[in-house]
């Protein structure tokens, strides 16, 4: 089979979105109406059902050009989140302040949606950094779309930059990593001998390639553009920004790390710092947390709010990889997938009010139990699983994450307390997280609305789809293994794969 | 119905009145509390059910009824529940505070669906907790308990209660924070990665693991028990919370903390316990102390309540750490005995009283002449007021007795400052008493513009509580046995979880 054919089996999903994405654009060129824009959404939907039908009825796995292009049960599985969290982007995209260029809104998140498709089915460092910037390059100008707002296109800028940095920094850190061993593919790296991972290019590398990651995922101490960009970007962007593409960005972060530099650990625990990646994330993550969580004490912007509490989120999951292994990446995709779930949730309802009271400041929120009862409940339901307060996913996504990180080094006694200072700084600040989700809340319910008239809140798809997050995260929480347990099965499923093509070689 | 059932029915019913209530269109919002006081009822006779069928002929276990569902299969987590006679008794409490907390509750108008579907959230997530055999479970449970009671403070509440409840709140969340970490730690180090009480309490924990370990959980779960210093949310939550959630607090949430303390931190780690033995029973007598010495310079009659449960809850803590049968016992009964008597001294004050009045100023009750104009208020105040300072034919003499004797085998010396502490409860207690409703000539000559007001009067669920409640005090006090007996049946039990350390400290 020609090497084309084999690309369009592995990638049809991908080729069934973009040619959607060129379709909308089309349709896009005609007179704007109203009903054009259901019209334009319809199509974005429907294009997006049948590239993920087409994901679930007819999954290819194998391997193309040595990791080039990877298909398996995790790839898939992340790959179908990924086409929901934008499908939903999409949704909340129509019911939202965006009005202009409604065409070319829908078709940047399509083209956005394939950046993280392939960057999820790839296990090669030229494929990452491809799929990265095509991720980045749309989200840029998703950030700056509302184009009579200033703060909408100094966040664009803002981004553009610090992005552009961060890829250049990515990719020095790529090709010295390549130059040092002498292939691009994962598996290659994976059988590097140990004393090579110690070469101090190919540890600069390393180090070089996980600020480039940094950035993506908006860890301490490379976060700063993170509040300015949720704040001035059309709230369905920044819902994209925090939901599809941290889902994209940490699935490749676990693979670099836990499948390239399986060797290259390190080690983390207190007194016994060893080169190697594990004191990285350790730094990182517990930054982040720290960071993250007390700064969003004194903002009085939801969506600065959220900026930093995913930070913050950042910074559990950067502790999550550090369990290394299957218990690692099960554990951090599980976490990732129910905090994007909460966050475009909550990034929804953010929208709504934004449209029907004119912001998103905190007063804005006031009374919102009394005009819109359900979706404050359902802002409920996002704030106390971000929290990590049970029955509600994020709980359960925390105790595995951190169980895992924990038990990654399983002596607490004799001497050596493993990571255990890493997460009883976790523990400590997520509990200093829950008052400013409180005070969040707080608006919502406690405090009541002024002057202003509540006004009738319509019934639209946003609200609607809304209610389904909260009632996913709601559920998930109940029963965690509904999704816990075919991400365990992908992963193991993934990691025997990678074994068995391993030992071909 | 199988007994696992009719525990798990306790919760079941309470959750299933906040889905009612939530379907419950807004015109009918008047309805919540009958919906709210049917669950409640509902869930009280599941817990009488379950309490009856406890068996405790020889050779028993005495954790019965254990119902064990698989949850989530890696990370090993059950549905676990079963009980025993300590757990059954708690049980019990909490479905008469649910009940009298519904009926004292009755004239709730600002949106009693919210107010009614928080309320039994808590109650649910308090059942929970006290059947939980699997620590995950039983997190969980507890937890549940801390997002209802900020929203119930703050909305519904009185004096600075957005102060009182964020610092409620706060203070729960580090308490909560403590024992996930002690979880995480159990957890990790447990040799089937599970998290069932019941295989744990097998597993021998390393000294060094478990002399961190133990005082971090304790603490954590002491801080919800109002152990003294950590005890500063308590008085301010009470006063800032509305009635029922006084009585929530006081009655079950802060005895969350105890059984956390004892089923969890103590059953877990023998030997973090051996260690932090004295210093608990030295903050504990500490408690018993302040409590009282702070209740009896209190202006407002709401803060005496408050106080007064610092007090009655070092006396369980104090109990607890006496590690003998006798001690722990009257522990667990005066977790019982305080739920009922707290409960009923927060319905007095917050509801017969300040929601009359409008004040809690014991020098401006005094000028009110409430002895006359609320007599069944004033009757229900010195039956509880008697009942709180230990008085004989009440449960509180009973359960403070069994601890002050559990004491005086294990702390001869700190027994000396709880006997103190004890005489203090009857200063503070018939301080309160008289200078509110029996105010000698000198303290009658502050008048109060009302004086000659006519009150309310004591409306038909208010009567019914009061009547519950003191009835469950008085029955309990002549009774004690109803509830001691499978008590200390569970303690003494070969197969209890806590016998074997019963033992060692025996020897």
């Amino acid at each position: 089979m020609s090497f084309a054919s084999l690309l369009f089996q592995f990638l049809t999903p991908e080729f069934m979105l973009a040619d959607t994405a060129l379709l909308v654009l089309l349709a896009g060129l005609f007179k704007s109406t109203a009903q054009k824009r259901g019209m334009l959404l319809s199509l974005t939907l429907l294009g997006g059902i049948i590239a993920a039908a087409m994901l679930v009825l007819h999954p290819h796995y194998g391997n193309l050009s040595n990791g080039m292009v990877v298909g398996d049960p995790l790839t898939q599985l992340v790959k179908l989140t990924l086409l929901t969290l934008s499908l939903i982007t999409a949704i909340f995209a129509a019911g939202s302040t965006v009005r202009e260029h409604f065409a070319e809104y829908l078709g940047l998140i399509l083209f956005s949606t394939i950046g993280m498709m392939l960057l999820a089915g790839t296990e090669d460092l030229l494929m990452i950094f491809i799929g990265l910037e095509m991720t980045s390059i749309p989200l840029y100008i998703l950030t700056g779309y509302l184009k009579r707002s200033s703060a909408s296109a100094e966040a664009a800028l803002k981004y553009f930059l610090v992005g552009g940095v961060s890829a250049a920094f990515l990719l020095f850190g790529l090709s010295l990593i390549y130059g040092v061993t002498g292939s691009t593919s994962l598996a290659d790296l994976a059988r590097t001998p140990r004393a090579a991972l110690l070469d101090p290019l190919l540890l600069a590398g390393v180090v070089m390639a996980m600020v480039g990651f940094g950035f993506k995922v908006a860890a301490v101490p490379f976060h700063l553009w993170a509040p300015d960009v949720y704040e001035g970007a059309p709230t369905p962007s920044a819902a994209l920004i925090a939901s599809g593409s941290k889902v994209a960005g940490f699935l490749i972060l676990a693979k670099l790390l836990t499948i390239g530099f399986a060797k290259g650990t390190g080690s983390a625990a207190w007194g016994l710092f060893q080169p190697g990646w594990l004191p990285l994330l350790a730094i990182a993550g517990a930054a982040s947390v720290v960071v993250g969580n007390l700064a969003a004490l004194s903002q009085s912007n939801v969506k600065r709010i959220l900026a930093y509490s995913a930070i913050a989120q950042s910074g559990y999951m950067l502790l999550g990889l550090m369990a290394t292994g299957t218990t690692g990446i099960s554990s951090v995709i599980f976490y990732v997938i129910v905090y994007a779930l909460t966050t475009l949730g909550a990034f929804g309802v953010v929208s709504l009010v934004e449209q029907r009271r004119g912001g998103s400041q905190l007063h804005h929120f006031q009374g919102l139990h009394q005009s819109a009862p359900g979706l404050a409940l359902c802002m409920g339901v996002f704030m106390v699983s971000l929290a990590g307060i049970p029955p509600l996913a994020g709980f359960f996504g925390k105790f595995y994450l951190f169980a895992g990180a924990l038990g990654s080094v399983s002596s607490l006694y004799d001497g050596n307390l493993g990571l255990l200072w890493l997460i009883i700084v976790a523990v400590a600040f997520n509990a200093v997280s829950l008052y400013y989700y409180l005070i969040v809340l707080k608006h919502i319910f406690v405090i009541p609305t002024g002057a202003e008239p509540a006004q009738p809140s319509p019934r639209c798809a946003t609200s609607v789809f809304v209610g389904f997050l909260a009632l996913a995260v709601f559920a998930l929480g109940l029963y965690p293994a509904a999704l816990l347990e075919p991400i365990q099965n992908a992963v193991t499923s993934a990691a025997t794969f990678a074994a068995k093509t391993a030992a071909l070689h | 119905m199988p007994t696992e059932f009719l525990l798990t029915a306790t919760f079941l019913s309470a959750f299933l009145g906040v889905l009612l209530i939530l379907l419950l269109p807004v015109r009918f919002g008047a309805a919540a509390k009958w919906i709210a006081l049917a669950a409640a009822l509902a869930g009280f006779g599941f817990a009488i059910a379950a309490f009856q069928r406890y068996d405790m002929t020889p050779g028993a276990y005495p954790i019965q009824s254990v119902l064990n569902l698989p949850w989530v299969q890696h990370p090993n987590i059950g549905f676990t529940t079963g009980a025993d006679g300590i757990s059954l008794v708690l049980l019990l409490l909490t479905g008469i505070i649910a009940i009298t907390g519904v009926l004292f509750s009755w004239n709730v108008t600002q949106q009693p669906r919210a107010f009614f579907a928080l309320f039994l959230t808590i109650i649910g997530g308090v059942y929970g907790v006290f059947q939980s055999l699997d620590l995950f479970l039983l997190f969980v449970f507890y937890e549940i308990v801390i997002v209802p009671k900020y929203f119930l403070i703050s909305n519904w509440g009185s004096t600075n209660r957005e102060y009182g409840a964020m610092k409620l709140t706060i203070y729960s969340v580090v308490g909560s924070a403590l024992i996930l970490l002690a979880l995480l730690g159990v957890y990790v180090l447990a040799p089937d990665h599970s998290l069932n009480l019941l295989s744990l309490a097998k597993v021998k924990y390393p000294s060094a693991f478990q002399l961190w370990a133990f005082p971090v959980l304790f603490l954590g779960f002491g801080i919800l028990a109002g152990i003294w210093p950590f005890h500063t949310w308590a008085p301010t939550g009470h006063v800032a919370a509305p009635t029922a959630v006084s009585m929530l607090l006081a009655g079950v949430v802060m005895k969350l903390g105890s059984y956390g303390a004892l089923r969890v931190a103590m059953t877990l780690f023998p030997l973090g316990l051996e260690y932090w033995r004295i210093p608990i029973a030295l903050l504990a007598t500490a408690g018993i102390l302040y409590g009282a010495l702070v209740a009896l310079a209190q202006k407002d009659l709401k803060f005496v309540v408050g106080y007064s449960s610092i007090n009655h809850m070092g006396f369980v803590l104090l109990g607890l750490v006496t590690l003998n049968t006798i001690g722990l016992s009257g522990a667990v009964l005066q977790m019982f005995s305080h739920g009922i008597i707290g409960g009923l001294l927060f319905a007095v004050v917050g509801r017969m009283i300040y929601d009359r009045t409008h004040t809690r100023e014991i020098a401006l009750l005094g000028g009110m002449n409430l002895a006359k104009a609320m007599p069944f208020a004033a009757f229900t105040f010195v039956v509880a007021s008697l009942a709180s300072m230990g008085l004989p034919g009440f449960s509180g003499f009973i359960a403070e007795i069994s601890i002050l004797l559990g004491a005086w085998k294990a702390f001869p010396i700190l027994l000396v400052f709880a006997g103190l502490g004890v005489i203090i409860t009857v200063a503070f207690t018939l301080r309160a008493l008289q200078r509110t409703f029996f105010p000698a000539h000198g303290a009658a000559a502050v008048p109060h513009e009302d004086a000659a007001h006519e009150f309310e009067p004591i409306t038909l669920p208010e009567r019914l509580g009061a009547i519950l409640l003191m009835a469950a005090t008085l029955g309990i006090g002549l009774f004690p046995k109803i509830l001691l007996a499978p008590i200390q049946w569970s303690f003494e039990n070969p197969h209890s979880l806590m016998h074997h350390l019963i033992q060692e400290v025996a020897k």
